[in-house]
């Protein structure tokens, strides 16, 4: 019996062992997967990766205001932090290593071209504060993309700088509290209405402006229940904010019919475009009488998100919320590319600036190329081999699992957890099990409406023989969770993660949201200020 | 002293003309792990059912709502330090606030025990 190095720094939950037959190993590493200390566990005081000049001897001017306690980082060479980061992305399940479902994110594939082009000098090297005349290109690129969303969307007009889906919604709601306030129907129309299984941030965005929300029921079909709506409607109703397909993975068949019904209630219809994946090409929401939508380029347009980032979302707006699109605008004069910044004189009421600079250019440049590289017609293949992919899946598992509802999904598949009833295993536990046949797991107990829910996005980027061995290992687990023996197994997963199950209730009660080094007492903190 | 239920799985003890809120032993169960609890403030006018308190679990965020319109006159702040007392004691040390309320006729559609038993049995 080989004796352990104790590498567990003191954190909870011990390292992942396969069981009593797999033999200790003496640095408690098992082949790739390391034992990883934080890097504050690390390194050795006075130890730097470069080599810097003596700092030139300078007049104290801070008055005795001198740091006395130790700034806390660890000393370390390059290769010491090389190394450490790379051990720990090996930890990391990521788009580029396989099957990614997790629904409602959109986790496909991040095509490498668009990484080539966003690293060409001239636009990777570009720098927000340059003179105009010298970004005249980025300018350029930022107009050629806000054309083809609009084109897309069939929306007149585009807001480009917000910085992530939450963050367009917020743009796109002030946009209507702003065509609200100029029609002086503000201070009446209070009240935004969203569907039970909207994403937490519709809600959370209308409440974050002042909007009361009531919630929207869903009908038998998973669709909103559109008598519902109606009879919610009326004077005091701001906006309506939805989300098509919605996140059941279902298409709003009556989206049309609640346009109108919202818009002759005098109120406004905001669109989550979390989903547009679904229907690129095929569907403009402009057509379905959407006032505003925002669209996250990290999902339909394939940039990296998921610690990849950052996100983007651009916001589409009709023409009776174009006026209040916010800074700044790109315009062109003659030839010439130019910014409206806050103050210039534009056509129309700007609600003012969410972000500094342009917006994500990066990103801009990643989704462009997606958009360029696939052409009308890969866009529109893509949305309908993402709507194929989750239907597969769907087709695949219904006779073991359970959909949640009846009929074809469009890029989402949900299941609910009646199959699993009276087996002792749960939705949770199942996601974890997944984890040990080396998938990320689903979305899981979202969206609410569904109970136990299990929402899978396989997305158009995997190869049928991928999704099949998916669909066999679901298979499997099913079967395992069915047979009534399993549920200590399925409670003791993951088995060979870097980390067992952690305990998430403790986590969220008790968090500890600093590392101190462990000679330091609970409360002690090494980087304060000898400012006292 | 009588109990009754919403179909948003809460409960409400009334004594007097005080009623007291929490969340069943039902939703707690559906809810798992309660981790977080925001409870309204002492002397805020509520009217019935309007969004009063929080109630977050590891799986999700709930709306507890006003059964009654009334004045809070007390709310349990013990729950900020220990929200699992929602899990242990849902209709005991896990209530939510107490509502002081005048017109006890708006409890007159809610649900007594054995409808509530019912209710949730026809869920499954």
């Amino acid at each position: 019996m080989v004796e352990s190095l104790d590498r567990s720094q003191g954190r909870a939950g011990a390292p992942a062992t396969a069981g009593s037959s797999t033999p200790a190993t003496f640095t408690g590493n098992r082949a790739l997967q390391i034992e990883e200390p934080l890097i504050f566990e690390m390194g050795q005081p006075g130890r730097c990766g470069v080599d810097l000049p003596e700092p030139p001897k300078v007049k104290d001017r801070l008055n005795g205001l001198r740091r006395n306690g130790e700034i806390g980082l660890p000393g370390l060479s390059e290769p010491q932090v090389v190394q450490h980061y790379t051990r720990l992305s090996q930890k990391n399940y990521a788009i580029d290593m396989g099957v990614y479902p997790l629904g409602s994110c959109t986790m496909k594939h991040n095509p490498r071209i668009n990484e080539k082009v966003a690293r060409l000098a001239g636009i990777g090297d570009l720098h927000p504060l340059q003179p105009v005349s010298t970004v005249q290109g980025a300018l350029e690129l930022i107009d050629s993309l806000a054309h083809w969303l609009k084109t897309l969307t069939g929306m007149p007009a585009v807001a480009m700088s917000p910085a992530a889906g939450a963050h367009g919604e917020m743009c796109g709601m002030m946009a209507i509290a702003a065509a609200l306030e100029a029609k002086g129907e503000r201070a009446k129309r209070r009240i935004v209405l969203a569907p039970e299984s909207a994403h937490g941030t519709n809600p959370a965005t209308a409440a974050a402006l002042g909007f009361t929300v009531k919630p929207i029921p869903a009908n038998a079909r998973g669709r909103v229940d559109l008598a519902a709506l109606k009879s919610a409607l009326g004077p005091e109703v701001a906006a309506i904010m939805l989300t098509n397909p919605n996140t059941c993975g279902l298409f709003e068949s009556e989206i049309i019919e609640i346009s109108k019904a919202v818009h002759e209630a005098g109120a406004y219809f905001y669109c989550d475009g979390a989903n547009f994946n679904a229907i690129v090409g095929r569907v403009r929401p402009g057509d379905l009488g959407v006032d505003c939508m925002h669209i996250n380029l990290h999902k339909t347009f394939s940039t990296p998100h998921g610690g990849g980032g950052p996100g983007a979302g651009p916001v589409v707006l009709s023409a009776a919320l174009a006026p209040y699109a916010p800074y700044p605008w790109i315009v062109k004069q003659g030839d010439a590319w130019t910014v409206a910044e806050d103050g210039a004189k534009v056509d129309g009421k700007p609600l003012g600036r969410l972000k500094a600079f342009h917006g994500q250019m990066g990103m801009f440049t990643r989704a462009l190329a997606y958009i360029m590289s696939h052409g009308a017609d890969g866009l529109k293949q893509a949305a309908e081999d993402a709507v194929l992919s989750a239907n597969y899946v769907m087709a695949a598992l219904k006779d073991v699992m359970t959909p949640a509802f009846e009929g074809p999904c469009m890029h989402e598949a949900l299941f609910d957890d009646s199959f699993l009833k009276d087996t002792g295993v749960s939705t949770l536990d199942f996601a974890k099990a997944m984890i040990d046949e080396g998938y990320h797991p689903m979305t899981m107990y979202f969206p609410l409406v569904v109970h136990g829910a299990m929402l899978v996005e396989p997305t158009e980027s995997q190869a049928k023989e991928d999704l099949d061995l998916f669909i066999a290992a679901m298979r499997s687990l099913t079967e395992r969770a069915k047979s009534g023996t399993a549920a200590e197994d399925f409670k003791a997963a993951p088995r060979y993660s870097p980390r067992r199950r952690l305990d998430e209730t403790l986590a969220a009660r008790k968090p500890i949201l600093r590392w101190r080094p462990s000679n330091s007492p609970p409360g002690g903190d090494p980087m304060r200020q000898a400012a006292e | 002293m009588s109990t009754k239920y919403t179909n948003e799985h809460e409960w409400i003890r009334i004594e007097g003309d005080v009623g007291t809120i929490g969340i069943t032993s039902y939703a707690q169960e559906q809810l798992g792990d309660v981790v977080f609890v925001e409870v309204p403030a002492v002397g805020r006018k509520v009217a019935k059912g309007e969004s009063v308190a929080v109630v977050e679990s590891v799986k999700a965020a709930s709306d507890i709502y006003a059964p009654i319109t009334g004045e809070v006159v007390e709310s349990n702040a013990a729950l900020a330090d220990s929200p699992g007392d929602v899990n242990a004691e849902p209709t005991g040390k896990g209530w939510f606030f107490k509502i002081k309320f005048s017109n006890k006729a708006e409890l007159d559609g809610l649900m007594d025990d054995a409808a509530y038993d019912a209710f949730v049995k026809s869920l499954g």
